[in-house]
């Protein structure tokens, strides 16, 4: 099933859930995958908890049949018919009965346990590969902080990830911690959510073996605008990743052409939230700006990162989000037109 | 007219009591039914911008909260205030004004709770009304990120009402226990009081911790107290755990009077004493106890150890098993009867069929591993909208369908009821139904909007639809509840030919509710009071 777009994407995704075909791994080339769908796994917890997924559901399929059935024919075999009023015979009960099916769904129960305890045990993994990736993910109220503390970089909304291979494999371990409230770190795709906890820090593994966009949210109610607390991940062949991290690595772009912009920038409150290499603004409020341009989305999803949209943001961010914690700065048209013709530069 | 409404006011009596329950009830449902249709409309389309989100998270947390508090508990007290000592043939209930002091705590609570709309900037802001989710999550709740009053609207709303419902159940749990008359032994209780009892026990463990988390809130917001100020060291899970001690058991005080229901419900119709009653007893007392140890289940994503999901998961599923034997047993009394189709049984087999529904969906859930996709999606939303419209809401009609005629001494249209009967359970498949399929899409609850082309678009538009429909059937609901106070037709004591000591007194019952208190000798003494050839005590 190859996502597309539209309602037949929808009806197929619908399908493919029911029918829930095997996933052709490589099938996805580098597209975006618009659906977040469970039962397309990319990555091996988000897989064996398909596979489990795939048994519960027969199993409980198997009973609703048998249970609706017994109920369809009770109403129907056992309707009073017109004119009948004598009583039914008097049936009190059967201890045989009771205790079988007692004893039966104790069973079921017992395997659906057993496969359970497996499951949870294969994808809370305890300690990580030497060779992993370690990511670092801190949420705030309403966007991700993401630190690549062996790379040296910092982003945010946009987990990049190497793809992993049969014969290379490069196995990620997050690390989910939370600056504020209780957010909840969820790629439906690549694993089961996790959340994120202020003074608690969480793990979560992941290994996408598809490159391609993959989208996720935060799923714990978090305030104002959990809706818009979005999240991508972008999966690289692995050379790709090296020169994705290469770039985020480099000094901010310092285009002479737009100092004047540069300065508007350092005079106002902004660097008291955000961070720009070279500049003096080192907040952790908000996210990094060094390489504002890499990323696709302004204020977590909210809006596509064009030109335009950053300045309506830089405007007034509550034209997109609503209760946003960045406040609009009052600039005037000119100081507003300087700024983003400054920030469109950090590539 | 005033000394009407005097009347009621000042009332001790356990049926203008439960009545006012009851109806308070509706009028509640009414309500939160309202802010869940405002919340479909924003949600029938992406990017929809027809409420703020400001706006939209109040409502999803007074939907939430009011359904719980104000709608589902005050709904069992008034069933278990008004019929239980009818059932038992007592007078009264234990103690007449707490009981009419619990009714009132609970609307005041109500009343305090709904207050909270006229504050702050006016009503399409929502007022000042709680935004922090029926659940509270701390931190969220604490001071830094909940200013104003709308969490402590919250808090001291649902202490209130609270108050009232530990007041009512203590009641409750005394009278069955020490007020039922000669001959009927705990065996010989019918099965809506077994449950009865079993809730109002729960009911009393599980509002302890409830009330005792919100005073800690209370003193963080108030006195500077830390215990979930995650800021100062506070516990952000701590609170989960209380909350969830309480929140777990609470759905099965809210789902144990729809099985009461259904037990009285079922075997009247199908002509058949209850299938297994010492089983269905022992099913009920298994799943109150088993209920108060798989609270976690709503916390395996907090990332507790696999120890601690391994048992919570294997407590959860485990609640199923004695929670089948009651949907067997209820089979197997329509089993071989000859079941009369009228209004109650039609709500009855609807329940339980999406009952099985909804009971399966939870065992899915259970699966700590699945849940670990599944919490906090709409598939979650799905399910216990099966649970507590698909079974007790569903249940709550059949029983106002059922015991109306008792209540009002007329019984209710039935061409109307057929009406409200397929419209609203067609516009509840339609809704929650689908609502599965965007929860395993990825859809995540509580987001007041989504963008296009997720695969979302179609299906939310598909549950919004099913609301209107819902709607309609319960305009058939309430027209019919009007039109027959005046002009339905005239019922008598038992228009359904039912076995239980209610039905033995006159519809509407006296104040005293019997001339000479009963006395039963099996489970059915109306039973044995028609066929004395043939008693039920010869067998039990």
């Amino acid at each position: 099933m190859r996502p597309g777009s539209g309602n037949r994407a929808q009806c197929f995704a619908v399908l493919a859930m029911l029918a829930a075909p095997a996933l052709a791994l490589g099938a996805y080339g580098d597209a975006v995958h618009p659906i977040p769908n469970m039962f397309a796994p990319v990555s091996p917890p988000a897989e064996a908890i398909r596979q489990l997924s795939f048994l519960v559901s027969a199993i409980a399929a198997g009973i609703f049949l048998t249970v609706s059935g017994i109920l369809f024919w009770c109403v129907w075999r056992y309707r009073a018919r017109p004119g009948d009023d004598r009583e039914p015979p008097q049936v009190y009960g059967s201890n045989p009965i009771e205790w079988s099916w007692t004893i039966v769904p104790v069973l079921i129960v017992l395997v659906l346990f057993l496969a359970t305890w497996r499951t949870i045990d294969e994808i809370q993994a305890s300690e990580p590969p030497p060779d992993s990736l370690h990511v670092t993910i801190i949420g705030h109220q309403w966007w991700w902080e993401i630190h690549y503390p062996d790379l040296g970089v910092v982003t945010a909304n946009e987990l990049h990830l190497p793809v992993s291979t049969a014969d290379a494999r490069r196995p990620t371990y997050l690390t989910l911690e939370s600056a504020d409230v209780i957010h909840s770190f969820w790629v439906p795709q690549l694993a089961g959510k996790m959340d994120v906890v202020p003074n608690r820090t969480n793990r979560l593994w992941v290994e996408p073996q598809v490159t391609g966009t993959f989208l996720g949210q935060c799923a714990e109610y978090c305030g104002t605008q959990h809706a818009r607390m979005l999240l991508r991940v972008i999966v690289h062949e692995p050379d790709d990743f090296e020169r994705w991290a290469a770039a985020q690595r480099a000094p901010a772009a310092s285009d002479p052409s737009v100092a004047e912009g540069r300065a508007i920038f350092q005079r106002t409150a902004c660097v008291n939230c955000h961070s720009l290499d070279g500049t003096i603004a080192d907040g952790r409020f908000g996210p990094d700006l060094t390489h504002l341009m890499s990323r696709t989305t302004i204020g977590a999803g909210a809006a596509l990162n064009t030109p335009e949209n950053l300045r309506a943001w830089i405007e007034d961010p509550n034209t997109f989000k609503p209760g946003v914690l960045m406040p609009a700065m009052k600039l005037d048209d000119e100081q507003i037109d300087k700024l983003t013709a400054f920030l469109v530069t950090l590539k | 007219m005033w000394t009407k409404v005097h009347e009621w006011a000042v009332t001790v009596d356990h049926k203008k009591l439960g009545v006012m329950y009851i109806a308070s009830a509706l009028g509640f449902f009414l309500i939160a039914g309202l802010e869940a249709t405002l919340m479909r409309i924003q949600l029938a389309f992406p990017n929809n911008d027809f409420l703020p989100p400001t706006t939209f998270n109040r409502l999803f947390t007074m939907h939430g909260t009011t359904m719980v508090f104000l709608v589902g508990m005050p709904m069992f007290f008034g069933f278990a205030n008004y019929l239980t000592p009818l059932m038992i043939g007592a007078r009264d209930l234990a103690f007449p004004r707490l009981n009419a002091f619990g009714f009132w705590l609970f609307l005041f609570g109500g009343l305090l709770l709904y207050f909270s709309f006229l504050g702050g900037d006016g009503l399409y802001g929502a007022g000042t009304a709680p935004d922090v989710g029926w659940f509270a999550y701390s931190p969220l709740t604490g001071r830094a990120f909940s200013r104003g009053n709308s969490t402590d609207y919250w808090t001291l709303g649902i202490l209130v009402s609270g108050l009232g419902s530990t007041a009512t159940a203590l009641n409750l749990a005394t009278t069955i226990i020490t007020m039922r008359c000669p001959g009927m032994t705990y065996g010989k209780m019918p099965l809506f009081v077994w449950l009865m009892l079993v809730n109002c026990i729960l009911s009393l463990v599980i509002l302890t911790p409830l009330t005792a988390a919100q005073v800690m809130l209370l003193f963080d917001r108030f006195l500077g107290a830390h215990f979930f100020d995650t800021q100062a060291g506070g516990s952000a899970v701590l609170w989960q755990h209380f909350f969830w001690f309480f929140g777990h058991p609470e759905v099965y005080v809210l789902i144990l009077p729809a099985f009461a229901i259904a037990s009285e419900v079922v075997p009247v119709f199908s002509r058949k004493p209850l299938f297994g009653y010492p089983f269905m007893v022992g099913a009920t007392v298994m799943i109150g106890f088993i209920s108060m140890s798989v609270w976690a289940h709503h916390m395996f994503v907090v990332g507790l150890s696999p120890a601690a999901n391994t048992f919570f998961a294997a407590s959860t599923m485990a609640i199923a098993v004695p929670t089948g034997i009651k949907i067997f047993n209820w089979l197997g009394t329509m089993w071989g009867g000859k079941i009369r189709f009228r209004m109650p049984m039609m709500w009855c087999t609807a329940f339980i069929f999406s009952f099985v529904i909804a009971g399966l969906t939870g065992v899915m859930l259970a699966i700590a591993a699945w849940d670990f996709q599944l919490s906090d999606s709409y598939f979650v939303v799905a399910h216990f909208h099966f649970v507590l419209i698909g079974g007790l809401l569903f249940n709550i009609f059949a029983a106002i369908y059922y015991w109306y005629p008792k209540v009002t001494g007329r019984m209710l249209d039935e061409k109307l009821g057929r009406l409200h009967f397929w419209i609203f359970v067609t516009g509840f498949y339609i809704t929650f139904f689908t609502m599965h399929f965007p929860g395993l899409l990825g859809m995540p609850r509580r987001i007041y909007t989504y963008d296009a082309g997720r695969g979302w678009d179609t299906l939310n538009l598909i549950c919004s639809l099913g609301v209107a429909v819902q709607a309609v059937g319960l305009l058939f609901f309430v027209w019919n509840l009007i039109r027959s106070y005046r002009k339905g037709e005239v019922a008598g004591d038992d228009p359904w030919d039912a076995w239980t000591l209610e039905w033995s007194t006159t519809s509407p019952p006296p104040e005293y509710n019997f001339e000479r208190i009963p006395v039963v000798h099996s489970r059915r003494p109306l039973w044995d009071l028609k066929h004395p050839q043939d008693p039920d005590w010869k067998y039990e």
